[in-house]
């Protein structure tokens, strides 16, 4: 796709981008117009007032002005923002001059069409965008709800409510005392301690069980495949409330329900369809030319394993790795039945401080444990990247 | 290899013939490949596959009935069920309550049959409260007539027949084994107690509940015999037995210890045996057929009772009937689990089809970066994404708060989001998005966009080529992405919990109910199986139609 | 019966030999099965600490699987490990595993520290003794609290139960707790039914029909609560203008979260909460957990709970030692259920017959909720 830079960008005559411009401006208009009480008026000042922006930022003052004119532009929303609203108005007004200021010139100057084959008829690129646009929504769904934990964990109250205070930006409404509880209770930090000691061991059994597994399974000699395959994943299709059911009276049967070892062999079945997946997944591409070749060079099994098959399906071992050992680590359906005291894990605790006394604690820890995601997510990329390097494969 | 002549068979370098060493190759691959996948398969089945069908097990079970009341079970079992039974029933069950009250099992028996009747539960209760009291009047009457019913190691000496008399050791056994049943213990060693093949000839209800008291004694409260006093029941059954005129011709020619005591007590006015009036007495429900009849029909030790519970029925004196309008619920959560997870995976589709599709178009570096954003709430605690919409939804939420402020919405009338099915719609579509994004996403990287423009540049609309070139190659995408929704949507419990309300609840609410809150566990098993059977007929379907390895997670 | 004199014998000796014995015939640690939140949190405070100040070397787990008692202890039964020590329940879970031999049947007067002016026990517990194997511990009741700024103007502020079936004066979503227990009895109440008869009407069809006819009328201003945290957290969410809940729950959120609470105290329903001891524990252990049980429902300590939350101490000896909160200095007493003041009209909701119709009521009452 890189190929597409070819395509010329030209100025758009005003009679285009002003009414553009001036629609964006009238659809921010009627949000500001309606908070105020009067959508119409805000449709006309907001419309009106972006074309004369428009106007002098495209005609007037020109493309060797750009600079200057969108720090103004930037400079002038957030002027009125304060005047409007405070604080909070400040934060919109940055952000909605930072857009205004990119996307005079943006239209203006007939930018969009940079990245684009230069073949597109205007409603093609007007379906891109606005393609674009609502995957980004899509985007902005699935990250929202993760991020409007974050300030409330700086709540200063010991409830889930955004007080007036912190919409004020205030900051006696925010305090890092949630933090503290968690750094400092006991319990807190037993769960962690906990739940540190659970998943690595689970993991570990998940993923050389299954390693060695997903290796058996990729030969095309196995017989009953499918149904061995089935029973490997059940784990992951059985609803959880029927496991974990099954599993607390089988367990106390056996006396391993409340027991460390009782919690870690649960999670490791829960983690096994996870691990199975991936590395078949990375067999499913593997040459077994390659083995072949070792063999014939003298290597014994066990070292065409580790030197050979090893290195090259590792990445699909560790990505499977990452998502046992978060299966064990965010689970707390299986390990409220199968554990005990002295086995409460991070979720089991979130899930009782939920339960019976509400604390943004939880919001905390779960700043806490979305900072470590982002740091394995970067891990795993990285690998990924890795493995194609060693598999010659491109990127993309 | 060099050129074969067609005389011989194939030679392999070793000079075996080449397709019994190509079979022996593949027979030790086969081998390989099993014995790489043993470990893991035994680890599965132990740990998971064992505990579930244990559980499910549950479902069908029903020894507790006999397990208790075994001897009612018994004589109930040529009952007509048009009257309330007769005398020789409600003896039957004065011991066997008398026995189940000692080892305190009679109540769970009430609450097992309470699921079915209720009220039972409580008839159990008091009753077994009063066992004691009945037997009391005729202990007191016995120990009226002579205080050496008060010794224990009289009692000792006369059941067992003294000192090397002939044992009736199959009795004995018997009543070991229905203790084992009752505690569900196992009991090795003998109980320091035979009784007497002559006396339980003479006395058998008596030899029998001195044998029951006697391996109680011994085994569960771990005491010795000779040094406890029987019973109440003993003493009930000891009047049973000299009830009939047959015991005391036979007492008269008896000569073991304590027989003078016997012929004496035979001889004497003992009040009588009126097990039904004392019953009805106790708790005047006793006198009614309907809890006869749930105790007849759930007698045998498998029962279909909690599947019909499940499926809102029950057993009624006319057979298999639906359950009264106002105690019908779980086809409607069934069906609700249906139709909710159902709307779940659209809109997992809707949402997911343009992310994979942008995912699998845009340059790799932009499009790993795109996905953690879809990773990353993927990878933090369900349990603060389920919290995060309650925030964003709730009434005086961020969502409405947003609106509100904006002047959208007016703030008397804000949106009820949460607490219903909506809310339970929004908040599991967020949190199975991206089990549908991932492989979707993995299909159609394999789809070349080299396709799309080749059927534009023949003529195609932007829409057609996308209908009929790329769409029908993403189809897999979406049929693995739908069904491995579809199964973890319908399974999830705590979700659904929090934000669902009252009307946004699944099955698996009520099966937790059942196993942590109301102890039905016989019902929550059965509502499981049939919650796992979809699921597990869904999973045949996957596999069918898209073949299990083909599922990716982003790896 | 013989077994409870067995048993009793047998606690009797085991104590006898606990008072006298030396600190290496007990256990020394214990898991303690409670709520969680500020409930534990007091019991931390008000005994577990002394406690194990008092005796070094032993330490104590909690488990915060009371809402899951029963189910549990019977799994725990039935494979034979029971890996609990003491367990805080409610009164009708207390009854229901004494019943099943789940719990053990204690001697009130022996194993019980009498109270200082030398009452026995037995008589300083009085009639919260609902079972043989029930050690009590708190009185609470679940009453309603509303929002004091949402009140419409011109309108009294809320002060009976029926207030709660007004949605023409107090309009606005209510909070209610997901079970027909207390519900239904209220519901009926305020359609007419005297409050002596409510178990008999409740035990109609026609009474059932008639309770949920009246839950009717609010069904769609309900939000529904299963876990005691929620009301305070949709009460100070502004989500409810009423809900039902725990009182010491309000409490906290009145007097130590500041929140814009107004606290009712009609019609609530009296409970009770306190210890149980799982049968079975080896010898060791119950030497340790019978030692630590009498230490802590001794008079001093059932008051110095008080101070953490506003839970009614369930010995008459301790209700005059009930003094300030520990942080916030104010008194207590007026706060508690039992105070003379709040418990004008009180329910006293019948145990005997929930344990019998509860299955019954729920599959009716959750039907009626999926409708």
């Amino acid at each position: 796709m890189s190929v597409m830079t070819l395509t010329p960008i030209e100025k758009k005559p005003l009679s285009f981008a002003l009414p553009v411009i001036g629609a964006a401006g009238g659809f921010a208009g009627l949000f500001v117009g309606t908070a105020h009480g009067s959508g119409l008026l805000g449709i006309a000042i907001g419309a009106l007032a972006l074309m004369a922006l428009g106007f002098v930022a495209l005609q007037i003052l020109g493309l060797g002005m750009e600079k200057p004119v969108r720090w103004g532009i930037i400079a002038l929303f957030t002027a009125v923002g304060v005047m409007v609203a405070g604080v909070p108005g400040f934060v919109l007004g940055v952000l909605f001059g930072w857009f205004f200021s990119w996307f005079i010139y943006w239209i203006g100057e007939g930018r969009y069409r940079a990245n684009l084959a230069p073949y597109l008829t205007s409603g093609q690129v007007l379906w891109h965008y606005s393609f674009r646009v609502l995957c980004g929504a899509i985007f902005i769904f699935l990250i929202t709800p993760i991020l409007v934990v974050m300030p409330l964990s700086f709540n200063a109250q010991n409830f889930f409510t955004f007080t007036p205070e912190m919409l004020r930006f205030d900051p006696a409404g925010y305090s890092l005392k949630h933090y503290e509880d968690f750094f400092t209770s006991s319990g807190w930090q037993q769960a962690l301690r906990n739940s540190l000691a659970i998943a690595p061991v689970a993991t570990l059994l998940s993923v050389s069980f299954g390693t060695l597994a997903a290796i058996g399974l990729s030969s095309e000699h196995v017989p009953f495949r499918r149904a061995i395959m089935a029973i490997l994943i059940s784990p992951m299709i059985v609803p959880l409330i029927i496991s974990a059911a099954g599993m607390y009276f089988f367990y106390s049967r056996i006396g391993l329900q409340g027991t460390y070892f009782g919690v870690v062999l649960a999670h490791a079945a829960l983690g096994i369809p996870f691990v199975i997946i991936t590395v078949t997944a990375t067999l499913v591409g593997f040459d077994r030319s390659l083995t072949r070749a070792a063999a014939n060079m003298g290597a014994d099994p066990v070292t065409t394993f580790f030197r050979v098959q090893m290195p090259l399906i590792l990445p699909g071992v560790i990505s499977g790795g990452l998502f046992a050992f978060i299966t064990s680590f965010d689970e707390v359906v299986v390990v409220l039945f199968v554990g005990s005291a002295n086995q409460q894990t991070l979720p089991w605790r979130m899930f009782t401080g939920l339960r019976e006394q509400i604390s943004p604690t939880i919001l905390a820890v779960a700043t806490i444990l979305v900072a470590i995601s982002i740091v394995l997510l970067a891990t795993l990329e990285m690998l990924r990247r890795r493995s194609e390097r060693l598999r010659g494969m491109s990127p993309g | 290899m060099s050129d074969t002549t067609d005389t011989g068979p194939v030679l392999a370098a070793d000079g075996t013939p080449l397709k019994r060493s190509l079979r022996r190759a593949l027979r030790a691959q086969k081998i390989r490949a099993l014995a790489l996948i043993a470990p893991l398969l035994i680890f599965v089945l132990v740990a998971f596959i064992a505990p579930i069908a244990d559980m499910l097990f549950r479902s069908v079970e029903n020894q507790i009935v006999g397990n208790t009341v075994p001897m009612t079970v018994e004589e109930l079992r040529d009952w007509d069920g048009k009257e309330v039974p007769d005398e020789q029933v409600f003896r039957a069950m004065f011991f066997d309550l008398f026995l189940a009250s000692e080892a305190k099992e009679h109540t769970k028996l009430g609450s097992r049959l309470n699921y079915e009747e209720s009220g039972v539960s409580s008839l159990f209760r008091t009753t077994g409260r009063d066992v004691d009291d009945m037997g009391e009047v005729f202990q007191d009457a016995l120990e009226e007539i002579s205080p050496e019913f008060e010794e224990a190691q009289v009692w000792y000496d006369m059941m067992s027949g003294g000192d090397g008399a002939e044992g009736n050791t199959r009795l004995m056994s018997n009543q070991i084994g229905r203790i084992e049943q009752l505690e569900s213990d196992n009991y090795r060693g003998d109980a320091g107690f035979v009784p007497g093949t002559a006396i339980s000839d003479i006395l058998p209800n008596t030899a029998r509940a001195y044998s029951a008291f006697a391996a109680f004694t011994h085994f569960v409260d771990e005491d010795v015999v000779a040094e406890e006093e029987p019973w109440e029941a003993v003493y009930a059954a000891l009047a049973l037995d000299l009830e009939d005129p047959g015991t005391a011709a036979a007492l008269a020619t008896y000569d073991g210890p304590g027989a003078d005591l016997l012929r004496q007590a035979a001889a004497a006015d003992l009040p009588q045996v009126d097990m039904k009036s004392a019953f009805i007495e106790s708790n005047k429900d006793w006198n009614r057929v309907g809890y006869w009849e749930v105790i007849h029909t759930y007698s045998p030790p498998y029962t279909t009772g909690y599947f019909l519970n499940a499926v809102d029925m029950e057993k009624t004196t006319e057979g298999i009937a639906l359950r009264d309008e106002d105690e019908r619920i779980y086809g409607i959560l069934f069906k609700r689990t249906m139709f909710m997870s159902m709307v779940i995976t659209f809109s997992c589709i809707a949402l997911g089809y343009p992310i994979a599709w942008i995912l699998a178009n845009l340059p790799a570096r932009t499009a790993n970066l795109l996905m953690i954003l879809v990773l990353l709430p993927f990878w933090t605690s369900l349990l603060v994404r389920t919290s995060a919409w309650k925030i964003m939804l709730q009434q005086q939420g961020v969502i409405n708060d947003t609106l509100v402020w904006l002047g959208l919405v007016a703030d008397e009338s804000r949106l009820v989001m949460i607490n219903n099915q909506f809310g339970t719609i929004v908040a599991m579509t967020h949190i199975l998005l991206p089990f549908m994004i991932l492989p979707m996403y993995s299909v159609m990287q394999t789809i070349p966009p080299s396709y799309l423009r080749a059927a534009k540049s023949l003529g195609a609309t932007n829409w057609t080529a996308f209908w009929r070139v790329y769409f029908p190659q993403s189809v897999p995408g979406i049929g693995a992405g739908s069904i491995l929704v579809f199964i973890l949507a319908i399974g999830y419990y705590i979700t659904p919990e929090i934000v669902g309300g009252t009307t946004g609840t699944f099955i698996s609410n009520r099966i937790a109910y059942h196993i942590s809150s109301s102890l039905n566990w016989g019902l929550a098993a059965a509502l499981g199986s049939i919650l796992l059977a979809v699921v597990l007929v869904l999973y045949w379907a996957y596999d069918k139609i898209v073949g299990i390895d083909n599922v990716k997670l982003g790896g | 019966m013989k077994l409870t004199k067995t048993l009793l014998a047998t606690t009797a000796l085991t104590v006898a030999a606990g008072a006298s014995a030396t600190a290496q015939d007990m256990a020394d640690s214990m898991t303690l099965v409670s709520w969680g939140g500020a409930y534990q949190e007091s019991q931390q405070k008000a005994y577990v600490e002394p406690y194990l100040a008092d005796n070094p070397g032993v330490s104590a787990t909690w488990d915060e699987s009371s809402a899951e008692a029963v189910a549990k202890l019977r799994a725990m039964n039935e494979a034979g490990n029971v890996t609990w020590d003491l367990v805080d329940v409610v009164a009708s879970d207390a009854m229901r595993l004494c019943d099943e031999g789940l719990a053990m049947e204690l001697d009130h007067d022996e194993v019980l520290a009498a109270a200082p002016d030398g009452t026995e026990a037995s008589d300083d517990f009085g009639d919260l003794i609902v079972s043989d194997c029930f050690v009590p511990q708190i009185v609470y009741s679940t009453t309603f609290g509303y929002r004091t700024d949402m009140v419409p103007e011109g309108v009294d502020a809320p002060d009976s139960v029926c207030d709660v079936f007004d949605l023409e004066t107090y309009p606005g979503k209510r909070a209610l707790q997901k079970r027909p227990i207390d519900n239904m009895e209220w519901a009926l109440y305020c359609d007419g039914v005297a409050k002596d008869e409510l178990y008999d009407v409740l035990g109609t069809d026609d009474g059932v029909d008639r309770a949920l006819a009246k839950l009717d009328t609010i069904k769609d201003q309900v939000v529904w609560w299963s876990a005691g945290a929620e009301t305070p957290q949709l009460l100070a969410d502004g989500e409810v203008f009423m809900g039902s809940t725990y009182n010491g729950r309000l409490f906290s959120a009145i007097a130590e979260q500041d929140q814009p609470i107004g606290m009712m105290w009609d019609m609530q329903s009296f409970d009770l909460d306190g210890w149980i001891v799982p049968a079975g524990l080896p010898e060791d252990r119950l030497a340790r957990v019978m030692d630590f049980l009498k230490f802590a429902t001794d008079t001093q300590r059932l008051a110095d709970q008080a101070a953490y939350i506003s839970y009614g101490p369930a010995r008459d000896s301790s209700a005059p030692l009930v003094g300030k909160h520990a942080e916030l200095g104010i008194d207590m007493a007026p706060h508690m259920p039992t105070d003379p003041a709040n418990a004008t009209n009180v329910h006293i909701y019948d145990y005997e017959w929930w344990a019998d119709n509860r299955d019954d009521l729920d599959a009716k009452f959750q039907a009626w909720l999926a409708q």
